[in-house]
């Protein structure tokens, strides 16, 4: 295992695989439905409605500051059952491993997502695994899917927003990003800015608590805040009104993005997310974020307005206005 | 943020606006011509229109170095990767701009061709250094700001005795763009396009100093204002123009003095006359064929110059049919007056280059005014004449 390195016969369904599966997988993730050792976890589940969601994780590079690839996987799913109001319950998770990756790195992915789903307190139930020849994949894809059981009462949905709400983030903005760019092999640069990567749930839970009627919970991830608001403005059929300056970003990453040509409004967050609630009970879920580690520096950003085109427009700290489209293409840099 | 906040104040901002407000003359229109994509940027993301009075305009200048470069140049850059099989490195911008036959070099890459967006020289050079096998073009573009460093990685390429590199040459010279500008019929003759002062670029000034303006500030009786990249900057700079207009002086004057001499930068300009000599003539999107506004690697370092190394077939792609890119790079068009203009091109689906590039004037139409061009120009439904 130190000093290996995965071959076509960890994905064969012989031998080797059953190895690979008990000595790195099981070894890691131990919990009773993995032992059940079935092609499937049996569980039984409370009566409600469930929510499930899949997320593929295809991240470059795998270890980034302040998380890698594994945590990714387990927070990204996680987040995104969170954003219904959910508990979440169970973690599948799916490989796609690459003939010849290291399988000491492997196991340090393996370590970090068994890590993520023990402090999150959601247990990975069950697995697969697939090699792929050398050159047709980037050492390893993590998909998982999760299950979780929304609370009574709860409703959450991207088309509930309505003119007048208030519209909250958790934090400082772009941070996943911005580690991400500065790690990247052709784009090193020197920061001490950390992923965001954080499981959002427990927050979601205390704040559905504070205020069971908050309408619309949104993680965003690629494309960024920019992005996220547009897909929500366009399914509630309503307009966004920001304030830039009210939009928390850390020094470092508004000095990045100048430096890079990019827009921090759509770079993006693996640890943030979205709130809309109605105006009278802002204040009530901006403490209750407050009071979350995850939330410590939450604020509200804007106001959803009656705009029947559906734009997000913002007043830039300068003064004027503009609208915030959706993400078109890439972020590219601009070069001078 | 250091450095940046700075000339980015609300309320200086507002003291700017009214200063402007109270020197505009009511009775006139002011036409101001912002040479570069970075202005037009600037302007849009911080919504500085805003902050004029409405007689005041912004006309946006073919300051974008990635909208002009036309598209027989990217076909050529296709071509190195798909049919001489060298790996071609180019700055991110310039991967979604479209070719001829509905190419452009990020679908090319889709296809399989080895094209790879690169930071900087030096990402280019190391990927030559690490491909011994392959022959490396650096796809150069850009005006006097990116030139000096393509001519620092020639001379290192040269220095380091390294074989699998070359560079596809494609700087070309704000001065001239500009005088050509003031030269078109649009602006002499038909009188379409009145511009009655320019904001001069600022990071190309940085390298070739405020000096050179002064000959069209003086010939054609406009006056420039280099102004930097950051509203204030703009806004200021404004400003200095609508002063000059009213007191009818034609002068060159540095608003971006904390980056801005008269001289410019000597060693940039050094090392880039070692390296290039003027190109007789280069074809510009927008401009046409501009005699003496671009350069070509000195025949010295021919075994570097990709023109030279490479048998490139002469294209003879154009721009999509309607694409109004080229009125809209001279300031005779804006974008909301080009038929494809969000109908079949968008950012997402660029049919011209300004709508590539974050600094060209459709993309920032688009990206940051669109609501506004809705209220101002609802579609007019064309009604089609009854036969009877």
């Amino acid at each position: 295992m130190r000093k290996g390195k995965v071959d076509m016969t960890h994905g064969s369904g012989g031998r080797a695989m059953a190895q690979l599966i008990e000595e790195l997988f099981v070894k890691h993730f131990d919990n009773d439905l993995l032992r059940q050792g079935n092609d499937q976890a049996l569980f039984n589940v409370d009566p409600g409605r469930l929510v499930m969601s899949t997320d593929g994780h295809v991240v470059s590079p795998l270890f980034f500051p302040g998380g890698d690839i594994g945590s990714l996987s387990v927070h990204g799913t996680i987040n995104d059952v969170a954003m219904s109001g959910a508990k979440p319950l169970y973690i599948a998770a799916g490989f796609i491993l690459e003939e010849g990756f290291e399988l000491s790195k492997l196991e340090e992915i393996v370590i970090s997502m068994a890590a993520a789903s023990k402090d999150a307190g959601v247990p990975i139930v069950t697995g697969d695994t697939k090699v792929v020849e050398k050159g047709k994949g980037d050492g390893v894809f993590i998909t998982t899917t999760g299950i979780g059981l929304v609370p009574d009462g709860v409703n959450i949905a991207g088309n509930l927003a309505k003119p007048g709400d208030v519209v909250l983030i958790n934090g400082f903005l772009g941070d996943h990003g911005v580690a991400i760019m500065s790690s990247r092999e052709n784009l090193e640069f020197e920061t001490k800015i950390v992923s965001d990567s954080a499981p959002l749930h427990d927050l979601v839970a205390k704040m559905v608590a504070a205020v069971p009627g908050v309408k619309c919970l949104r993680d965003p991830t690629r494309g960024g805040l920019a992005t996220t608001l547009n897909e929500i403005a366009q399914q509630s059929g309503v307009g966004m009104q920001l304030e830039e300056d009210a939009i928390p970003m850390r020094k470092e990453v508004v000095a990045a993005c100048e430096l890079l040509g990019l827009d921090p409004l759509y770079v993006a967050n693996e640890g943030k997310l979205i709130a809309i609630c109605a105006p009278e009970d802002a204040t009530v879920l901006l403490e209750a974020m407050n009071q979350h580690p995850l939330g410590e520096n939450a604020a509200i950003i804007g106001l959803v307005t009656d705009d029947n085109m559906g734009f997000v427009t913002m007043e830039t700290a300068f003064g004027g206005n503009r609208i915030v489209d959706w993400l078109a293409g890439e972020q590219l840099p601009r070069i001078c | 943020m250091k450095y940046v906040d700075e000339y980015r104040q609300k309320d200086l901002a507002k003291k700017l606006s009214l200063e402007i407000v109270r020197q505009a003359d009511t009775g006139r229109q002011y036409n101001l011509m912002e040479f570069c994509g970075g202005h037009t940027h600037a302007i849009f993301r911080y919504g500085v229109q805003d902050l004029m009075p409405e007689n005041v305009h912004f006309v946006h200048g073919p300051g974008c170095p990635v909208c002009v470069l036309p598209v027989p140049r990217i076909d050529n850059a296709i071509e190195l990767a798909e049919r001489h099989g060298a790996i071609v490195c180019t700055y991110g911008d310039m991967m979604r701009v479209p070719a001829s036959k509905k190419k452009s070099l990020i679908k090319s890459k889709a296809a399989g061709a080895d094209i790879r967006m690169v930071y900087s020289t030096q990402d280019a050079l190391k990927i030559a250094r690490e491909n011994p096998n392959k022959h490396v073009v650096f796809f150069a573009i850009g005006f006097e700001t990116t030139t000096p460093p393509s001519a620092v990685i020639i001379k290192q390429a040269q220095r380091e005795g390294v074989k699998n590199f070359s560079v596809f040459c494609n700087h070309v010279l704000t001065p001239a763009a500009i005088q050509h500008i003031l030269q078109s019929p649009e602006v002499r003759e038909i009188g379409s396009v009145s511009i009655d002062g320019f904001l001069g670029p600022s990071h190309v000034s940085s390298v070739i100093g405020s000096q050179p303006y002064n000959f069209f500030a003086e010939e054609f009786q406009k006056p420039v204002v280099i102004a930097g990249f950051e509203p204030l900057d703009v806004m200021q700079s404004t400003l200095m123009l609508i002063r000059q207009i009213n007191e009818g002086r034609f002068e060159v004057e540095n608003e971006y003095t904390r980056v801005v001499t008269p001289e410019g930068n000597l060693k940039a300009q050094k090392i880039v006359s070692e390296v290039f000599e003027l190109r007789r003539t280069f074809e510009w999107r927008g401009l046409g064929d501009v005699p003496y506004s671009a350069l070509q690697i000195r025949p010295e370092f021919s075994d570097f110059d990709t023109e030279k190394l490479f048998d490139i077939t002469k294209s003879t792609g154009r721009d999509v049919k309607g694409c109004e890119c080229p009125s809209i790079l001279r300031g005779a068009k804006k974008p909301t007056d080009c038929k494809l203009f969000g109908t079949i091109c968008t950012p997402e689906n660029p049919q011209g280059s300004c709508m590539v590039s974050s600094e060209g004037s459709c993309a920032a139409y688009w990206s940051y005014g669109r609501f506004r061009i809705d209220q101002v120009s609802k579609p007019k439904k064309r009604q089609k004449a009854k036969v009877s």
